[in-house]
């Protein structure tokens, strides 16, 4: 997109040509699910139709990181899987966000020993963390929501127009 | 497990037997490296014993509890008798090799697999005798009872200012 | 790639110069069909899988070391993230290996509650494993039953446990607390839900020419070779090894409940979805007969050096809070000894081989993973097949990441 939004500032036309977009972008998430462990279960439990995530505008789920704008990060990442996780998020195009999904994800849990990644946002950096071992499908949805929000406040730049 | 299996094993290996012990119904039987595969064949393939499935090959460190430090543990199910026996190998730590029973069983290849990478101890003769579970380069044997629980070997640079 | 030049041949006999050359791919670890924590390098020929090469260990969570670290009760949670997807079976395996070292019985009650929670597990087990196979081949219609009628399991397990998912309900000598005093109607509420969902799935797939041409005679494994790799559970019983631990070594009370082993003929996919489908209704028949058997009583050993004494006693009486502080900060009390005990868990047998020292932590904790002698051994099933094969042959597998990697 060529556009320049930077350069108008916080002009009337600006704000609202982002206020525009920013909504737009915040009910069209195409999620990547990096699902590795036990937080799965529960994410699957949130895509269907009991939770149903679809309600949120983020329902489709996109399994090649080019596609996807939203990484969901779900379960326990090893010092194994670490490299390939870090892969998948420099592989996708920006604007990007990240969501930790579970105590693993987002701190190593209590698995703090020889094997696991004490936090993904020691390798990549993460927009919203739900706790919980699994988090219930209500916290799923509730950052959700959350992420929307910090979306829509967003301030575009050069970077996320692209 | 039965006592049966064990009688058997004695009068056929007097020499290969260090001890046999029962506890809470599990029949161990300790057995010598020398003629190990010997012994596990005679175990699958005599008709009384017919041990077909391999259930379980894990290890023990007993580090600086007992003399020699190691033992490989293996369990052994028959379906058709529907017994079942432990065997224990010890092992010193600087000669940790036992025969590989991947010919024997194919069920023990990746548990052998297994106990190289977690406990470093090396099976002879396997055909594909790499580390499973953790990745070449990983330092050391983490089961060992000598390796901090939290010594960690990160493959990807950390972000600035975080700490593992 | 390049050393290996596969001639191909036409229809009428005369080989085709153009030739072909096997190609490598590496499928996952992040690929929806390997759960995230599979990786396979594959050699293909056009279609067909030459040679399948699996590599495991990205789930490696280093569960023995942490359970060396704890205490006997804290494990429960460890073990619940095992095998994720039937968590209550690993639940009662591990509290039966420590009390088989220990050498305590538990009160019937409590047996009779095991056993129907961990069936409820189970049945959860086999419905997520075929949902969501039949999802990877595209009927995503009965993914959705299938996880509906989840959702019912798991809310019922919420009231007992507290948790949906990772519930840590059993304790060494007992359970947590008994169960609710309306459970059984609650339960009747959710079987017939789960009926009535399962028929639907069946509706939907049983006779529908996709599915059938799929799964049939895709992924065989002959029993001869499914003993030798040490398969237990599901798979082996589809291969027609007729081995159920729980028929073969009764361990709680099922002994005194009439079940059937389901056994298939070819070990094929098909053969896999089947036993399931039908071990799974045999489940709901040993729950009917446990609420039928049942009497109440207490659920917990009369031990205080193994069981917490009850809120009031830890707060109203001195011995109530050594006891409380004895449990929690120096643990169980086990007496030195190994043990090997197994139960039937989701996907085969279940082991746990515990080693003590006589102290409040394990010596050693071993979980015997039925998974892993899947993973060994899947390649077998991949190989000869077509590279879409994989995908029904892995999901009928189901492997557990949590489980097989540990
Ligand atoms: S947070 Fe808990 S449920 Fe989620 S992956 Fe970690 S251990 Fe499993």
């Amino acid at each position: 997109m060529g556009l320049d939004t930077t350069s108008m500032g916080g002009s009337f036309v600006g704000t609202k040509l982002t206020e525009a977009i920013n909504w737009a972008r915040k009910y069209s998430l195409f999620q990547y699910p990096f699902v590795t462990a036990c937080c799965g279960m529960e994410f699957m439990a949130t895509a269907c139709s009991h939770y149903d995530i679809s309600r949120f505008g983020a329902e489709i789920p996109r399994f090649s990181p080019r596609q996807a704008d939203l990484l969901f990060v779900v379960g326990t990442v090893s010092h194994k899987l670490a490299p390939v996780l870090k892969k998948v998020y420099e592989q996708m195009c920006d604007p990007k966000w990240v969501v930790s999904f579970g105590a693993c994800a987002s701190s190593g849990g209590f698995y703090d020993n020889y094997c696991t990644v004490q936090g993904i946002d020691t390798i990549i950096p993460v927009d919203v963390y739900i706790p919980g071992c699994p988090p219930r499908p209500e916290a799923v949805l509730d950052a959700l929501m959350l992420l929307q929000e910090k979306i829509q406040n967003a301030q575009l730049d050069r970077r996320s127009v692209g | 497990m039965s006592q049966y299996v064990v009688q058997r094993l004695t009068e056929r290996f007097p020499d290969q037997i260090l001890e046999t012990h029962a506890f809470r119904g599990d029949d161990t039987v300790v057995l010598k490296r020398d003629k190990l595969l010997e012994v596990l064949r005679f175990l699958k393939e005599d008709a009384g014993l017919n041990f077909d499935l391999p259930v379980d090959l894990t290890v023990v460190d007993w580090w600086r509890k007992k003399e020699p430090r190691f033992e490989v543990v293996y369990h052994l199910y028959s379906l058709g008798k529907g017994h079942r026996i432990r065997l224990k190998v010890p092992v010193d730590e600087d000669d940790a090799v036992v025969p590989s029973s991947r010919a024997v069983w194919a069920g023990f290849d990746w548990y052998e697999r297994e106990a190289w990478d977690l406990y470093g101890i090396r099976f002879e003769g396997h055909p594909n005798h790499t580390r499973i579970l953790l990745w070449e380069g990983f330092e050391g044997h983490p089961l060992r009872k000598d390796y901090p629980i939290t010594k960690r070997q990160p493959l990807t640079a950390l972000l600035d200012g975080k700490q593992e | 790639m390049s050393e290996i030049f596969i001639e191909t041949v036409r229809d009428d006999g005369t080989p085709d110069d153009l030739g072909s050359v096997p190609m490598s791919l590496q499928m996952g670890p992040s690929h929806p069909a390997m759960h995230g924590t599979i990786k396979m390098r594959l050699r293909l020929d056009g279609e067909i899988v030459q040679k399948a090469d699996v590599e495991v260990g990205y789930l490696h969570r280093g569960f023995e070391k942490s359970c060396e670290n704890s205490t006997w009760t804290q494990v429960f949670p460890y073990t619940d993230r095992l095998n994720y997807v039937s968590p209550l079976c690993n639940n009662v395996g591990y509290a039966m290996a420590v009390e088989k070292l220990i050498g305590i019985d538990v009160p019937e009650r409590c047996k009779y509650v095991r056993m129907i929670m961990s069936e409820t597990s189970r049945v959860g087990d086999h419905l997520t494993c075929v949902g969501a196979s039949l999802m990877e081949l595209g009927a995503f219609t009965a993914f959705l039953y299938a996880i509906e009628a989840r959702e019912e399991i798991w809310r019922l397990t919420e009231e007992v446990t507290g948790a949906r998912l990772t519930h840590t309900y059993v304790r060494v000598g007992g359970l947590k607390d008994d169960l609710p005093p309306d459970f059984e109607a609650k339960y009747r509420k959710v079987e017939k839900k789960i009926r009535s969902l399962v028929d639907d799935i069946l509706l939907l797939v049983d006779r529908n020419r996709i599915f059938l041409d799929r799964m049939k005679d895709t992924g065989v494994m002959t029993r001869e070779r499914a003993i030798d790799w040490g398969f237990t559970g599901p798979c082996a019983r589809a291969s027609g090894v007729a081995y159920d631990v729980r028929k073969s070594h009764p361990y709680l009370l099922y002994d005194r409940t009439d079940f059937d082993v389901p056994v298939g003929t070819t070990g094929d996919n098909y053969d896999r979805y089947l036993v399931r489908m039908e071990e799974l209704k045999q489940s709901l028949r040993i729950i009917d007969q446990c609420f039928k058997q049942m009497k109440p009583g207490p659920v917990n050993v009369d031990d205080p050096r193994i069981v917490m004494p009850d809120r009031d006693e830890v707060y109203g009486s001195i011995e109530g809070t050594i006891q409380h502080f004895k449990i929690i900060m120096e643990g169980i009390q086990v007496p030195p000894g190994e043990v090997y005990s197994y139960t039937e868990g989701g996907n085969g047998e279940l082991g746990f081989y515990l080693v003590s020292v006589g102290e409040g932590k394990p010596y050693k904790c071993r979980v015997r993973p039925p998974c892993w002698n899947f993973m060994q051994a899947v390649h077998e099933m991949l190989e000869g097949y077509q590279i879409a094969d994989i995908v029904p042959t892995f999901g009928s597998v189901n492997m557990i990441g949590g489980e097989c990697d540990r």
